[in-house]
């Protein structure tokens, strides 16, 4: 350790977190790494360490990014940051039993490779608690038709970054109407050629600006979607 | 003429090819934008405004849609101006249809102009970061397949640095001389 390093071990909890955040918007892993790993050998749990470390952390990136105070290599140098924390913690998750949210399947739709968007997405939905079932890129509809029919999500998110293959948003939800089963998901697009109004133009439930945004966005449809069975069973 | 500043020796050369020199006036918003395309509009509403006020009447516009998912139109409809159509750059020099071609091809078709040659370290490598950060290289260009470079001028020192980009990227090399395409014919326009 160079002298002028902090010695993540000798913070409290309060600061640990803090820095990891500081650590996560400087895209630092290997001090992610270890900020996950102490935290766990003081019986934190991964849930938390998550949620309220990682999770934040990137909510705090995506906001500088938003506001234009970060630009796309350090949100990924960061989003990178978070994948090496997630590494150490996804087996332990699964062990320990997570609370689970919800369920989403998610590309990037046909003719469109451009995932970073996309990753951060799953990135940030599965540190929310949302199992994803991630489609990778250039998917063609057939490809949402048979993971919806496989994994039975709650929602179905699609990306796409290039005006000329964001519209093929709509053959995906025009093509889940035909078959009778729109109304069964909820459908998140975003990509940043889009708005709220193509969003709605297509027939989306909702345009998702960015990852913290999609977070925000798919647990409150979970929530309305736990009340009104809630009332229905009532 | 408000032009991307990708643009701008373009704009310049098929101005001067075709003797309207004396009647188009040219002001160009920076080449970086291409990275934040979420800013074009805006910068653009002002240097509309700004051109209206010095007694420019007819103002036209040297962007594409640029990624801003129609918000450059939005804008242009409201301050009554009028661009080039197209998704991009790459789709007004190749011509639409060749462009549409190239990408049902292969979508992981990386673009370069001869502008976007010129400054490919300035715009791509630094504006990317990958000079800083080499490791982000398979986070940005993993889904590639190849670099295609359409080719405004026939220039061998072009041709040789897209090469060279296209090794740097990892990528395959495919090189298209389309002249100003559609956009000639716009500017010309003018």
């Amino acid at each position: 350790m160079a002298d002028d390093d902090i010695d993540l071990n000798a913070l409290n909890d309060e600061e640990l977190v803090e820095q990891m955040w500081d650590d996560l918007y400087d895209g630092l892993a290997d001090e992610i790494v270890e900020g996950v790993n102490i935290l766990l050998a003081r019986k934190w749990t991964p849930y938390d360490v998550l949620t309220k470390a990682l999770v934040e952390g990137m909510r705090i990136v995506g906001i500088d990014f938003r506001d234009g105070i970060l630009f796309v290599p350090e949100v990924l140098l960061a989003a990178n940051a978070m994948k090496r924390g997630m590494a150490v913690l996804r087996p332990l998750l699964a062990e320990t039993g997570a609370p689970k949210v919800g369920k989403m399947v998610i590309g990037t739709v046909k003719g469109d490779i451009h995932d970073i968007g996309k990753n951060l997405v799953s990135m940030m939905m599965e540190g929310a608690g949302f199992e994803v079932i991630d489609l990778g890129i250039n998917n063609p509809v057939e490809n949402y038709l048979k993971a919806i029919e496989e994994h039975q999500p709650d929602i179905v998110g699609m990306s796409a970054l290039l005006t000329t293959t964001m519209p093929y948003m709509k053959v995906v939800i025009d093509t889940l109407k035909e078959q009778g089963i729109r109304d069964d998901y909820v459908v998140l697009v975003g990509g940043a050629p889009l708005n709220e109004e193509f969003a709605r133009e297509i027939g989306a439930d909702a345009y998702c600006r960015d990852a913290a945004v999609a977070v925000e966005t798919a647990k409150d449809f979970m929530r309305r979607k736990h009340n009104q069975a809630k009332s229905a069973s009532a | 003429m408000i032009a991307c500043g990708a643009l701008a020796r373009e704009t310049l050369a098929v101005i001067r090819a075709n003797g309207i020199a004396d009647r188009v006036a040219v002001t160009c918003l920076p080449a970086i934008l291409h990275n934040r395309p979420e800013r074009i509009a805006d910068r653009l509403r002002q240097r509309i405004r700004t051109a209206r006020a010095m007694g420019w009447s007819r103002i036209r516009i040297a962007y594409a849609d640029c990624g801003s998912g129609g918000a450059i139109d939005r804008v242009l409809a409201e301050e009554g101006a009028e661009r080039i159509g197209g998704p991009h750059c790459y789709a007004f020099f190749a011509g639409t249809a060749d462009f549409d071609r190239l990408m049902e091809e292969e979508p992981g078709s990386f673009f370069l102009t001869d502008y976007l040659v010129r400054h490919f370290q300035a715009l791509i490598v630094e504006g990317m970061g990958l000079d800083r950060h080499p490791e982000l290289l398979p986070m940005i260009f993993g889904n590639y397949r190849r670099l295609v470079y359409l080719a405004q001028t026939e220039d061998p020192a072009l041709q040789t640095q897209a090469e060279a980009a296209a090794e740097r990227l990892g990528l395959a090399y495919e090189y298209r001389l389309t002249g100003y395409g559609e956009f000639a014919q716009f500017v010309a326009m003018s």
